[in-house]
């Protein structure tokens, strides 16, 4: 390549390359204004949001071991068959040549939050003034007897965390016999995205009923009843599934064995599948248990809502389905995104010395399938009370749908393109 | 150091963004911050700064006159304009912030 060409190549690829280095020559920075850990709807969303309310004047890098994001919301479309990976999945470019985030593909090893610095697989330290860490949810495999193992034999999936395990699931119910059962196992509230589960099973139904007939779902929540949009599920499920799709709720499973795909339960009688979906019970990321974060039971982290700051650790924002929620606050994608403009705004006005805002807004929008064509929701907006520094629902305000529609399945097509362009564009 | 400016064709002009950059970073205050992350809860359905993606079902709200968003708002609120969703949402905010959501947008290229 010519010299001219070259400098051509640099300018119109993004100018921050040829200005600070570029993750993908492999460089970490020895330290930045902000360092955000975890490129999911938290992460990813901090890390346009602070260059975009800081005016592109804090230096910000994101730690992300995946070179792709995929996202969990619309993700059961794909375990139903009717969607692709690709659909789901979207480049980290935009955060990188559109907002000047330095994104680094590796993954955080340890924080040090008195040195305030964390470290990366790849030998890297990065200084910080501010850390947001998003790490997600971690699977609590040992709550499950024999489920570490049948996992890692591929046996018994979760898919509860978008990716290669997400079509592996799809896979197995593909190739299951007409007539079997397909049994979903959902651990006690809270988990990551609560109506998730039920959504997994009516989209799983609407394959089996087009393809295999007279085969089964089975539902076997170790809560009392559906935990989120109830009615509207119960109703789908009669409508369009009856004498195929059972719930059974007080169902705790509390091991599985993987040679006969059999899961067993705390009280109820033991259930035996053809194919078996089995989610433990989740806490927060691994990394924020490790940092001592998760001061909440030992699972969630306690963040100061205003700007979720953690209650365990100085210039430490903790975002999304790891933290403690407040009330009525669902662990969702789309509040994970919201979590991220209230911490962004508060981390910049921080550190360019403003007042941080009084009343912070979050909203949540949730959308899920009930079959291949039609949505159901679960909307909320949230104030920030400051007499109890918590966030509870604007009163009055909210709601699920009237019924489940076609327009609703185009509005939840259209939300999850607009907020992964919001994260990530 | 700043590194706001990409994709500019010559040294000048990276210079000359990067002096308006730190203009405006000066010129910030809390209250504009505010009313930005206020416009921001919007952007998950509406798109960043209002710009929702064409072709989408979703309103792009970026350069709405404000009037108009003003008594769109409303009618959500008060059950005049039929919706699935925003009824519900155009429930939790009050005049105040509407106000300040509408002007926002209304200023957005």
């Amino acid at each position: 390549m010519k010299r001219r060409e070259l400098v051509r190549g640099l300018l119109a690829g993004g100018a921050f390359a040829a200005l600070g280095g570029c993750a993908t020559t492999g460089g970490a920075p020895a330290s930045a204004k902000v360092v955000v850990v975890g490129g999911g709807y938290g992460g990813a969303t901090a890390a346009k949001y602070v260059r975009l309310f800081s005016e592109n004047s804090l230096d910000v890098v994101l730690i992300e071991p995946n070179r792709d994001f995929i996202s969990c919301p619309i993700s059961n479309l794909v375990v139903g068959g009717v969607r692709q990976m690709s659909e789901i999945t979207s480049s980290y470019d935009g955060l990188r040549r559109r907002h000047g985030v330095r994104v680094v593909h590796d993954s955080v090893t340890a924080i040090d939050v008195q040195k305030k610095t964390v470290r990366l697989a790849g030998g890297a330290e990065i200084r910080y003034d501010k850390l947001v860490l998003s790490p997600g949810i971690d699977l609590m495999f040992g709550s499950v007897q024999g489920l570490q193992q049948a996992q890692a034999d591929g046996r018994v999936l979760q898919a509860w965390k978008a990716g290669p395990e997400t079509l592996a699931l799809f896979k197995q119910i593909e190739a299951m016999r007409d007539g079997g059962v397909f049994a979903l196992a959902i651990p006690e509230a809270p988990y990551r995205c609560p109506p998730g589960p039920y959504e997994r099973a009516s989209v799983v139904a609407a394959y089996l009923k087009k393809f295999k007939p007279r085969s089964k779902v089975l539902i076997l929540d170790a809560n009392q009843d559906v935990t989120s949009k109830g009615p509207l599920f119960k109703k789908a499920w009669a409508d369009l599934y009856g004498g195929m799709l059972e719930y059974r709720g007080q169902h705790k499973a509390v091991a599985v064995d993987a040679k006969t795909l059999t899961v067993k339960f705390d009280v109820q009688d033991e259930v035996k599948a053809d194919v078996l979906n089995v989610l433990p019970p989740m806490r927060a990321g691994a990394l924020a248990v490790q940092t001592g974060l998760a001061n909440a039971n030992a699972r969630w982290c306690q963040v100061h809502y205003q700007t979720f700051e953690s209650t365990a650790a100085k210039d430490v924002h903790v975002l999304g389905d790891s933290i403690q929620v407040a009330p009525q606050m669902p662990k969702s994608g789309h509040m994970a995104n919201s979590h991220a403009k209230v911490a962004a705004a508060a981390i910049v006005a921080e550190l360019k010395g403003l007042e941080i805002n009084a009343r912070p807004m979050l909203t949540n929008t949730c959308y899920s399938f009930v079959s291949a064509s039609e949505v159901v929701h679960v909307a909320s907006v949230h104030e920030y009370v400051a007499a109890e520094k918590t966030f509870k629902p604007v009163a009055g305000s909210g709601g699920v749908s009237a019924a489940r529609s076609e327009q609703e399945a185009i509005y939840a097509m259209a939300w999850a393109r607009n907020i992964w362009a919001d994260m990530l564009a | 150091m700043l590194k706001a400016p990409y994709r500019l064709p010559h040294t000048q002009l990276v210079a000359a963004t990067l002096l308006l950059a730190w203009g405006t970073a000066f010129s910030q205050s809390a209250q504009s911050l505010q009313v930005r992350s206020l416009a921001a809860t919007c952007a998950n359905c509406h798109g960043t700064d209002g710009k929702a993606l064409p072709g989408e079902a979703m309103a792009r709200l970026a350069g709405m006159p404000k009037d108009h968003l003003v008594s769109q708002m409303r009618a959500f609120r008060e059950g005049k304009r039929p919706a699935t969703v925003m009824h519900q949402i155009a429930k939790g905010y009050s005049d105040e912030q509407i106000d300040a959501i509408a002007a926002y947008f209304a200023s957005a290229k």
